[in-house]
């Protein structure tokens, strides 16, 4: 005879068709243990029954990066030195918020059965795409590391610690609109498709590729717009992410000197990383209350 | 103590005609998306004590999955709350959770972690869970090479080795081979001599009375009762004998064919619903050749040994079968031969027309045909009956299939299908 012991208070659930918020975000915490399984699931099977595996997650990426090299630094004759590096740095970026929200937007509907089936917190299912992404985040972080000691270029070390409210940012506004989609798609199923054009139209609208100071900057002071340009959190992100890991904000060649990064002080970092992350922490909370909102229904639409 | 209190609890589901998931769609419809609602849960309360094991009876859309979700979270329901305490593991379906690319090892964490265990907890019981799925030399090996059984088994595995307060279970005990059943129902019994509490949907009465201290019958979303194990199934078999019989209504309309129709015949469409629990005995193969004698069953009434009309019995008690018919111009010698099926399809009973022991009858225009049985030698279960009249040379005449039901229930723990008197001698 086992004695069963008996049961604490936080053991007590209750099931109602509307939770507070914060009880929500504490469930979402308590499971993080599922969300790292989740994570290992979707890394050890996203490739699995491919020939090249895992090496996927990293050619991808490179490849990209190869097709763009090509057309900026062979093709059009970018003036910005160093290009690789460049590119580099805002790809990284980039490719964490692309792939997160490509992929987290089928991320419920993927996972029907198991929506129907088991009882768990399913942002959890957004958050573990967001997590895989992560994981390719830190490897191609990683190569860039590499390929700077092989070129020998030195990142700006002084402003160094600018990455981390930057990548807090960038985790945290990923994070809430992946959570936003995947809730979305469950009713329109258009999302996913919608979410392919418009990511798109956002990469350009983001300096990775391109240097804003050098092209675009003027146009828009002029036009009273750099405003219109900073409001894309992707964009204050991106130049955080140029500015600490590429950090050639003005370079001269042959006696002609040019702006390659906006000139923005610490301060001015600081104070727009701060606003990003209020605006995302206030995007998450609406994301979390929509997503428990269409939640009610999901048994029912998927 | 309330392991599960169901306070006043409602669902509603919103079944649309038509899916609109396009976006297009949606806006040109937007705000008149057609609908019905449906109700699968009406004002539901419950109350399951710690320890005990209660058994959701109803039919097929009754609304006890619906209630065994609200129960797990997985659905919420529209009104009402409920509150569950302790650490729960819900059955629904077995390794829902299992990604087919991954390995046993893989899913036994994935899904345990699924099930709200840590990943603490899974290492110590990992052995256990093997060892009990009886997989040790698969489970490295991807879940895609498995058997449905090797599945079920590693589902049922995590799900009952994960040491839970609650466990829900949804009609999965059915699972892997008689052995593998066997030692599901032992560990079942195991966690209720533990004092966990358990909740079990079923079809199966046996199951019930085995295993369930209590039970509830939930019929179209209406809980009909709750209490007794032995009373619900009685209150199990009214529903369904009922809702049989509700059935056949309609069926005897279409019986009242203009003349020279077969009769009798079962029309599946008329009814799908129970169309997979009739056998189909065979088409009257006569009524091409006898389509000038007709006869028309107007009622088929069962009683009970008093001459009460009654629609259920208890085992070993007396029944009385009575076919009333009207219009009857078939007026050579026939041969009644009356069966008894299980709602299956299996024939319980049918009697010999040959053997003498049976009287021929003779019909005269109106009347009832009775069959008496001096002791029903069933125990549980609903069972249909049906008539068919031969003539000398064996042809069928007439064939009215097995629409009618009664229901048989068992005061005692007996279990099967026949109740047998035994009595242990040693020598």
């Amino acid at each position: 005879m086992v004695v069963r012991t008996s049961v604490t208070s936080d053991q007590i659930r209750v099931v109602r068709a509307q939770k507070g918020l914060k009880s929500r975000i504490s469930e979402i915490y308590s499971r993080r243990e599922l969300l790292v399984f989740l994570v290992k699931k979707e890394l050890s099977t996203k490739y699995r029954n491919s020939t090249m595996g895992f090496a996927w997650s990293m050619l991808n990426p490179a490849f990209m990066l190869g097709v763009w090299y090509f057309v900026f630094q062979v093709v059009m004759r970018t003036t910005i030195p160093d290009f690789v590096v460049y590119l580099m740095t805002g790809l990284i970026a980039w490719n964490f918020f692309a792939v997160s929200l490509q992929s987290s937007s089928a991320a419920v509907v993927e996972n029907a059965g198991l929506v129907n089936k088991v009882s768990f917190p399913r942002e959890v299912l957004a958050l573990a795409k967001v997590g895989q992404a992560m994981v390719f985040f830190v490897l191609q972080l990683s190569v860039l590391i590499i390929t700077m000691a092989i070129m020998r270029f030195v990142p700006n070390f002084s402003q160094m610690y600018l990455l981390i409210p930057a990548v807090i940012d960038l985790v945290l506004f990923t994070s809430a609109l992946c959570i936003l989609v995947s809730a979305l798609n469950v009713y329109y199923r258009d999302i996913q498709h919608f979410i392919e054009v418009l990511l798109f139209g956002w990469f350009f609208g983001s300096p990775i590729v391109y240097s804003y100071t050098a092209t675009l900057a003027t146009h828009l002071a002029n036009r009273h717009l750099t405003w219109l340009y900073l409001a894309n959190p992707m964009a204050d992100i991106g130049m955080t992410f140029d500015r600490v890991l590429y950090g050639i904000v003005y370079y001269k060649t042959k006696g002609v000197g040019a702006y390659i990064l906006p000139t923005f002080s610490t301060t001015w970092f600081f104070g727009m990383l701060g606003g990003i992350f209020l605006g995302s922490l206030i995007l998450m909370l609406i994301a979390l209350k929509v997503f428990q909102k269409l939640e009610v229904n999901f048994a029912e639409e998927l | 103590m309330n392991s599960v209190s169901i306070q006043g609890v409602s669902k509603r589901f919103r079944l649309p005609d038509q899916r609109f998931n396009s976006l297009k769609e949606r806006v040109l419809h937007f705000g008149k998306v057609p609908y019905h609602e449906f109700w699968a849960l009406k004002d539901i309360d419950l109350e399951i004590s710690e320890g005990t094991t209660t058994g959701l009876l109803g039919r097929n859309g009754s609304g006890k999955s619906t209630l065994l979700k609200c129960i797990a979270g997985i659905l919420q329901p529209t009104s009402g709350q409920i509150v569950v305490k302790g650490r729960l593991a819900s059955m629904l379906e077995l390794g829902s959770g299992f990604h087919p690319d991954l390995s046993g090892r893989d899913n036994v964490y994935l899904n345990g972690s699924l099930l709200g265990f840590s990943k603490k907890d899974i290492d110590k019981r990992f052995d256990s869970i093997v060892e009990f799925a009886e997989l040790s030399e698969f489970i490295d090996s991807q879940v895609k090479h498995y058997s449905s059984g090797m599945y079920a088994r590693l589902g049922f595995a995590v799900a009952v080795n994960v040491d839970p307060d609650i466990l829900l279970v949804d009609e999965v005990l059915a699972v892997g081979d008689e052995a593998f059943q066997n030692k599901c129902m032992d560990r079942i019994k195991q966690f209720q001599r533990e004092g966990r509490t358990i909740v079990l949907v079923t079809h199966g009465t046996d199951q019930v009375r085995q295993i369930c201290d209590y039970a509830a019958v939930l019929s179209k979303g209406d809980l009909v009762y709750s209490g007794d194990s032995l009373e619900s199934i009685r209150s199990y078999r009214d529903i369904l004998v009922t809702d049989a019989n509700d059935d056949s209504v309609h069926l005897e309309v279409a019986e009242n064919e203009p003349e020279g129709e077969p009769l009798g015949v079962w029309d599946e469409k008329s009814n799908p619903k129970y169309g997979e629990d009739l056998l189909n005995v065979g088409v009257s193969k006569g009524s091409e050749f006898y389509k000038d004698r007709t006869i028309e069953i107007v009622s088929v009434t069962f009683r009970d040994k008093l001459g009460v009309v009654c629609n259920s019995v208890m085992t070993a008690e007396p029944l009385i079968v009575e076919f009333e018919y009207k219009s009857c111009n078939i007026d050579e010698e026939l041969f009644a031969v009356f069966s008894i099926y299980s709602v299956r399809g299996e024939i319980i009973f049918r009697n010999f027309f040959q053997d003498g022991l049976y009287s021929n009858i003779k019909l005269s225009q109106n009347g009832t045909i009775k069959f008496n049985i001096d002791q029903v030698p069933l125990l549980d279960g609903t069972f249909k009956v049906s008539l068919e009249l031969l003539n000398r040379e064996n042809q069928v005449i007439f064939q009215r299939d097995s629409l009618d039901s009664f229901s048989v229930t068992n005061p005692t723990k007996n279990v099967g299908l026949v109740n047998l008197q035994i009595k242990p001698s040693v020598e």
